[in-house]
């Protein structure tokens, strides 16, 4: 196959490059993944429909507003969690910014009844699964590991570890099996945890118990400073044939072909035939995390090139052209959305500081005498300083 | 004779730029290592001077990079791989504890194995979920391993140094919370051999043993003390496998007291190695038991907590008290 000889042909790099970031430019232009081959759209960057023989959509205005409206919304719950973050509310964050898309459409593919495995960047998933936002802040706020009872929307904690999620949502799925539910389970990771051999492990297993599994791979170009060439040489979405199971991308700032490729291959989990491999081709926008630096290993110019393909711009361009919403909708959301910042900031504000004995706190189900010890002794401890106080007065 | 002042994080980034040069068979691996320098920067710069070859920028997958390391090792090469946080290792650690830490006895000696895999480790940098352990009882338990963690500058220049020259594989725990702290590093003479603990303040009337991160904190509560006429002596382990059990007997010998201070759990953690060898070996010296700060048997706790929950000056004051009182 071609894409392989290429790779094995490409000349080593001379360590006497010295402008970093163009270098990282063109030799990502040059490699396989990504040329942008074969991938699904339904949307175009500049808002024209497009059909496709295997994913065939029809929406009706409202549920494309709807579409838009939780992008739009996703975005701002995002942006306003960075400004908390630049005003010391929050100790980090890591913004989903260009991913809406992939997010909302898959999330939107979703019933109730199936589960979601997320990392740490699926905010706008979670808003689909009727999460409260303010939830996903204390992690990041540092006063608490989670935040959320995950069976309550039927959607995970998130996971800092990359890729050991993949084999807990794959681990679940097959207990959806065997229970003989027909609900599917799905899966987010990165183009980085591609290379973890938790995700290789849970190919295979999905693969041989043919679990009703959905990996959706939110392929942003990068992993931390490390652009997609560094994980892999074949385009991520090819690695599943080597498992048994068909891998497919996807345009990943098309929220249309995003909900019909992952109801699709959600749909032939509930038949019983397996895991599929989604590839959403994406783009993150801004840094890694708030305590990223991307200019230290990217060109300005990517950034550009993507921004012409915003997901949102593209499906507001559609709208307006189909007459599918008008000024007052518009409008209207604006208002929702500043609304929805409001209520974020004032949240993250007021979330009090946990009590510090909340250490020993749920460490085990079922109690341990030494965690009761460790307890009553920092309570003791503390409370010493509560007398000393007292006396000080 | 070259005296400059600079921060742990340097004189760990100078020692590595030293190690590359000194010797082509020297390797940087791991993820971000390149272009960024690590997420800390450690190794900010070399690649850009030394190549893509000998500072390498592995894909995301930790059994891969000490799994390969291994392989280069086998080969000749000495990789120095970065793990990027403690909690990553994990993945790792089959490799390093199946793999690594037992392959030269099982080939009778005769491969060497001179792997460093250091990790940035331990709290109080307001980080999330697995940013902040200290895990290197979990592997000074693992026979085959060294295990090592610089407190100040100039141990992290000379100490990398030595780490890389060293034919075993070496766990290198890197302070976090102290990477930007600055000190003398006496860039000519090496100061010590790698596994002999230091006395960074000496005292007559208990011992304080610490490394890594809490020896900052041990000397604080020393120099707290002795406002209240205490005199503590603070010994900085330095390795934590092999531990240099003499340099901490010769200390309590003198001061009949010993109080061990480390950011891990205390249950099972190097402390209870330590107190117990000290009781073995200065039962008759001792004023009082060796007591032990650590942390709790709870998982690190989020940010807003880990104050309560790591050792400050504080705690070490009242664990200095109550042996005192004995
Ligand atoms: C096992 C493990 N190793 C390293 C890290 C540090 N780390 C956090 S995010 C990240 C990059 C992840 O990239 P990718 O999987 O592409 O996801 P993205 O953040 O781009 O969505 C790294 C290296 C980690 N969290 N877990």
């Amino acid at each position: 196959m071609t894409v392989e000889s290429t790779a094995a042909r490409k000349p080593r790099r001379s360590s006497k490059r010295t402008s970093a970031v163009k270098t990282t430019a063109k030799t990502s232009a040059k490699t396989p993944q990504s040329s942008e081959p074969e991938l699904v759209q339904l949307l175009t960057p500049e808002g024209e429909r497009l059909e496709h023989p295997d994913y065939s959509i029809d929406l009706t205005a409202e549920e494309l507003r709807g579409l838009y409206r939780d992008m739009v919304l996703t975005r701002r719950f995002d942006a306003e969690a960075t400004a908390l973050q630049r005003q010391g509310e929050l100790g980090l964050w890591a913004s989903l910014l260009g991913q809406e898309a992939a997010q909302i459409g898959s999330g939107r593919a979703l019933r109730d009844d199936d589960y979601v495995f997320p990392t740490y960047r699926e905010h706008g998933v979670a808003w689909c699964r009727g999460v409260d936002p303010t939830n996903l802040l204390g992690m990041f706020r540092g006063v608490n590991h989670g935040g959320w009872d995950p069976n309550t929307n039927n959607f995970h904690l998130y996971t800092i570890v990359i890729g050991s999620q993949t084999l807990h949502a794959t681990g679940y799925a097959m207990g959806v099996a065997k229970d003989g539910a027909d609900s599917a389970v799905i899966a987010y990771f990165g183009d980085g945890a591609s290379s973890q051999g938790d995700v290789a492990e849970s190919f295979t297993f999905s693969a041989v118990y043919n679990a009703p599994v959905v990996f959706f791979c939110q392929n942003n170009q990068w992993a931390i400073s490390e652009p997609t060439e560094k994980q892999t040489r074949v385009p991520l979405y090819q690695r599943a044939q080597g498992f048994g199971f068909p891998g497919v991308r996807v345009d990943g700032n098309d929220v249309l072909a995003c909900l019909a490729v992952t109801r699709s291959a959600l749909e032939r989990a509930r038949r019983g035939e397996g895991p599929t491999l989604v590839e959403a081709f994406t783009y993150r926008m801004g840094a890694h995390t708030t305590s990223d630096d991307p200019t230290k290993y990217r060109a300005d110019e990517e950034r550009a090139a993507w921004e012409a393909k915003d997901p949102i711009l593209r499906l507001r361009t559609y709208l307006e052209k189909e007459g599918a919403a008008d000024e007052a909708f518009f409008t209207a959301l604006d208002e929702e959305s500043e609304a929805l910042g409001k209520r974020v900031r004032e949240a993250v504000r007021a979330m009090p500081d946990p009590d510090p004995i909340a250490i020993f706190d749920n460490v085990y189900a079922d109690g341990n005498p030494l965690v009761d010890e460790e307890r009553a002794q920092f309570a003791a401890y503390q409370a010493s300083f509560a007398d000393t106080a007292e006396e000080g007065k | 004779m070259a005296m400059e002042k600079m921060s742990i994080a340097k004189a760990l980034n100078e020692s590595l730029r030293k190690a590359l040069d000194n010797d082509p068979k020297v390797l940087i691996m791991g993820e971000d290592v390149g272009k960024l320098g690590g997420v800390f920067r450690i190794t900010d710069g070399l690649q850009k001077d030394f190549g893509e070859d000998r500072v390498i920028d592995t894909p995301l997958a930790e059994s891969g990079i000490v799994g390969t390391a291994i392989g280069l090792a086998l080969r000749g090469y000495r990789p120095v791989v970065e793990i990027q946080f403690d909690g990553f290792v994990f993945p790792a650690y089959d490799q390093i504890v199946t793999q690594l830490a037992k392959m030269h006895a099982r080939a009778l000696g005769k491969i060497k194995l001179p792997v460093v895999i250091r990790i940035p480790y331990g709290g109080g940098i307001g980080a999330v979920e697995h940013h902040s352990e200290s895990p290197e009882a979990l592997f000074a338990h693992v026979a085959g391993l060294k295990v090592v963690s610089p407190s100040n500058a100039s141990d992290a220049y000379w100490m990398m140094q030595q780490a890389v020259q060293s034919d075993d594989p070496i766990i290198f725990f890197e302070p976090k919370r102290r990477y930007w702290d600055k000190g003398e590093v006496e860039t000519d003479t090496i100061p010590g051999p790698l596994h002999k603990a230091s006395v960074a303040r000496t005292g007559t009337d208990l011992t304080l043993v610490a490394y890594g991160p809490m020896v900052k904190v041990c000397l604080e509560a020393a120099a707290a003390a002795q406002e209240e006429g205490k005199s503590i002596e603070v010994l900085d382990l330095r390795s934590m496998s092999p531990i240099d059990f003499d340099a901490i007997q010769t200390s309590v010998e003198k001061t009949g007291r010993l109080v061990v201070v480390h950011e891990a759990p205390v249950f099972y953690g190097s402390g209870a190695e330590i107190a117990a060898r000290i009781t073995e070996r200065c039962f008759y010296h001792l004023e009082a038991p060796v007591l032990r700060v650590g942390g709790y048997h709870a998982p690190y706790p989020p940010a807003r907590l880990e104050d309560e929950y790591l050792p400050g000056l504080d705690r070490v004051l009242d664990a200095v008290d109550r042996s005192l009182a004995y």
